[in-house]
């Protein structure tokens, strides 16, 4: 198989509470795998099952097609949303202990540290304090801490939140050579916009359930309503907009643009495709603009809501 | 086991290196000693200083009763009469003693008066009464024609030797020595629970606000790293009590031998040479008598048991601290929770001061086999000899208690270091053990 993690059939309950109700998802290696939703959808409740933190009511987790079991912790790294370090424990001591906890040996975390500090270029923090170090340095050490013992998959939760665009930045071209090297990454966040460009493939929760899941791509080809915006230049706006009318559903696009022209949003019918469009709006007007519209993870989101309910 | 050693060893350096640690480590006993040194100093000097003390002896029969010492000189001021000595001892000396003249020893010896600036110090009072008492006892022997020396030949000395069925000896020095070495155990236990499960709680607290325990929990167990926590504070602690016992060992006893030896020479100076002889014996005699009360004392099951109790109290104790610091957020919040935790201790310790004057009633029996009072009230009873049975059933439901208690513990903690940003009721903590 190529997955490197497989999720069946998950259920969690809190007392009468239920957290993932028959969740299932499948990361494939190598990819980029977004787990989206809002605010109390179950997200974290699911990353924490497969941190093995709560175990699953009924349901089962495999990791590269074996049962999870305890000594798989050391192929997960995992950033928290609620994360920190010991404020007053020095950052080599620190990053060795949390090294060794995933069990690694001293000596190899000490190279795989050393590695990471001078890349980062911060070899001389060794010796510090976490509390003596500004809050985008602490991050740092985080990332450092999450990704040192080289793990086949690593689960960030709320990844961006707390770091400044900055580091935020850094840590996104990090993320991405991680996964060239080979190791596969679940994003967490109920901010969709942020991920969405980054996510090979995605799982939407909400309410306890997924709703959604899939290639990013595919999805987006599935939930394409065939719409176009279009910038056209002519004399005679009125007569043009007439024209329009009488043969196409046409609305007012709400993006403005630099050089006056007019900007109509075409929801093609079914059949109809962009070619039609084209050759029909090429006789009366200047294209200045052609795109088709593609929907946001966050639209799509809203739009599986609404019919699954 | 390997990542609960990591864990006990982080526990243990992060409670070591610790200022307030090597701070209070240090100082404590150096504090104890410095306290008892400036005591034993202040009596020292005032010992030294020297008073000299006017008499006026109208009777004219007490002018030998008076021997000059190191620490009080007498001067004899018979002489001068009572209005111009008065005058004198204002200005140069530290009191004035009339003994006016009088028919009667008995009518005498109640109308003596001593004046003086200040209120005159307890023990030259006494010194002077005990010399007055001493002389007219010698005077009314005489009236009464009775040899002095047959007098002294039948002074005797008793001491009762109080001795158990099963023959072990007992006497008021010994039980004296049970009740501090009891007190002292028990309360030292009061203090290590209430210490270094507070310590425990903390760095659960620690761990949950700076948001770090998620990122540990995903690479150990939440059980592993309780009791890792657990267990290297208690190392901690036993490094500590070592610590002290030998700093504060080293030092007192180098401070009783300095000042100790000091201390009888300058006493039995101030004294009759007949007196000191006495005082020599029976002072050699008590201390005899403390040294062979000490062997007596159960030193082996004291030890064992104080190692036992200490460990499982602790245990049970540190346990209850972890679910607290682990259901709040922060350490203002712990109140509500404390109260019941507390209560057990400080009622454990009220009636441990009961327990040591009576150490077998029912009281006693009840408490020390209670777990959550044993640790306290158990060691307060055992320099008094404790039937094995009790001892096995307390240790028995304490290591049961313990293993209950931190079963327990481990679920509300389990859940509580997930719980951001509330303060739970009871209510909640009840439906985590649920979970």
């Amino acid at each position: 198989m190529n997955n490197v993690l497989r999720v069946e059939n998950v259920c969690k309950n809190y007392g009468s509470f239920t957290a993932l109700n028959n969740v299932s998802i499948s990361v494939p290696k190598g990819s980029i795998f977004g787990l989206l939703g809002p605010n109390g959808a179950g997200k974290t409740s699911l990353i924490r099952i497969i941190n093995q933190i709560t175990l699953p009511d009924s349901g089962t987790v495999y990791l590269d097609d074996e049962i999870l079991q305890p000594h798989h912790i050391q192929h997960i790294g995992y950033l928290p949303e609620e994360r920190g370090l010991y404020k007053s424990m020095k950052v080599g001591e620190q990053a060795l202990y949390l090294a060794q906890l995933k069990g690694m040996s001293k000596d190899e975390a000490k190279k795989k540290l050393k590695y990471w500090f001078e890349k980062f270029e911060i070899t001389d923090w060794w010796n510090k304090k976490i509390q003596e170090l500004s809050k985008g340095m602490a991050q740092k050490v985080q990332f450092i801490v999450t990704v040192m013992h080289s793990p086949k998959l690593l689960i960030f939760d709320e990844p961006f939140s707390g770091f400044d665009p900055i580091n935020a930045n850094l840590i996104k071209d990090e993320i991405l050579n991680l996964r060239n090297e080979g190791a596969s990454i679940i994003f967490s966040t109920h901010r969709m916009e942020s991920v969405e460009e980054m996510c090979d493939y995605i799982a939407l929760i909400n309410k306890s359930n997924k709703i959604l899941d899939g290639k990013l791509k595919d999805i987006k080809q599935q939930f394409k309503t065939n719409q176009f915006e279009v910038g056209l230049l002519t004399e005679n706006t009125a007569l043009l907009v007439n024209q329009i009318n009488e043969q196409f559903s046409v609305e007012n696009s709400k993006s403005t643009s630099f050089n006056d022209d007019l900007r109509l949003l075409f929801s093609l019918k079914n059949g109809e495709t962009s070619k039609d469009l084209i050759e029909f709006l090429n006789n009366k007007a200047q294209i200045t603009h052609f795109t088709e519209v593609i929907p946001s993870v966050n639209d799509i989101f809203l739009k599986s809501v609404a019919s699954n309910s | 086991m390997d990542k609960l050693k990591l864990i006990i060893k982080r526990e243990f350096l992060a409670k070591v290196k610790n200022k307030s640690f090597i701070v209070m480590t240090v100082l404590s006993p150096l504090m104890v000693v410095a306290l008892f040194s400036l005591i034993i100093f202040l009596n020292e000097k005032n010992a030294e200083e020297i008073r000299t003390i006017a008499f006026v002896d109208e009777s004219q029969q007490f002018s030998d009763a008076f021997e000059d010492s190191d620490a009080v000189k007498y001067i004899n001021l018979t002489s001068m009469g009572i209005v111009e000595a008065r005058e004198k001892t204002k200005e140069f000396y530290y009191g004035l003693l009339v003994i006016p003249k009088s028919d009667s020893l008995s009518e005498l010896s109640n109308s003596i008066t001593f004046f003086s600036n200040d209120t005159p110090s307890l023990t030259v009072l006494s010194s002077i009464e005990s010399k007055l008492e001493k002389k007219i006892r010698n005077l009314k022997i005489a009236q009464l024609q009775i040899d002095v020396d047959k007098i002294k030949s039948i002074e005797t000395k008793v001491t009762i030797d109080a001795e158990n069925f099963s023959g072990e000896k007992s006497s008021k020095i010994g039980s004296l020595l049970r009740m501090i070495a009891g007190g002292g155990f028990g309360y030292l236990i009061f203090m290590f629970i209430i210490i270094y499960g507070t310590s425990v709680m903390r760095s659960v607290i620690e761990e949950k606000t700076s948001r770090i325990i998620e990122v540990i929990i995903s690479s150990v167990k939440p059980f592993q790293l309780m009791m890792g926590k657990i267990i290297g504070n208690a190392m901690a602690g036993i490094l500590q009590f070592i610590i002290w016992m030998v700093i504060g060992g080293i030092l007192l006893f180098a401070i009783t031998l300095y000042f100790g030896v000091n201390d009888v020479s300058s006493s039995s100076a101030q004294m009759a040479p007949e007196m000191v002889q006495q005082m020599q014996n029976s002072s050699n005699n008590d201390l005899q008598l403390i040294l062979q009360e000490i062997k007596n004392l159960p030193i082996l099951t004291m030890f064992f048991s104080f190692i036992i109790y200490f460990l499982g109290g602790y245990l049970i104790y540190s346990s209850i601290y972890a679910a607290i610091g682990a259901a709040v957020d922060s350490e203002t919040d712990t109140q509500q929770f404390m109260m019941p935790v507390l209560m057990p201790l400080v009622i454990a310790i009220y009636v441990g001061f009961s327990v040591i004057e009576n150490p077998h009633g029912p009281i006693a029996l009840a408490f020390s086999l209670f777990p959550l009072t044993s640790p306290i009230v158990m060691l307060m009873r055992i320099p008094f000899g404790v039937p094995w049975w009790q001892l096995i059933t307390s240790i028995s439901l304490l290591i049961v208690t313990f293993i209950g208690m931190v079963w327990f513990a481990a679920k509300i903690y389990r859940v509580g270091i997930l719980m951001y940003g509330k303060k739970p009721s009871y209510k909640e903590i009840y439906k985590w053990l649920k979970y």
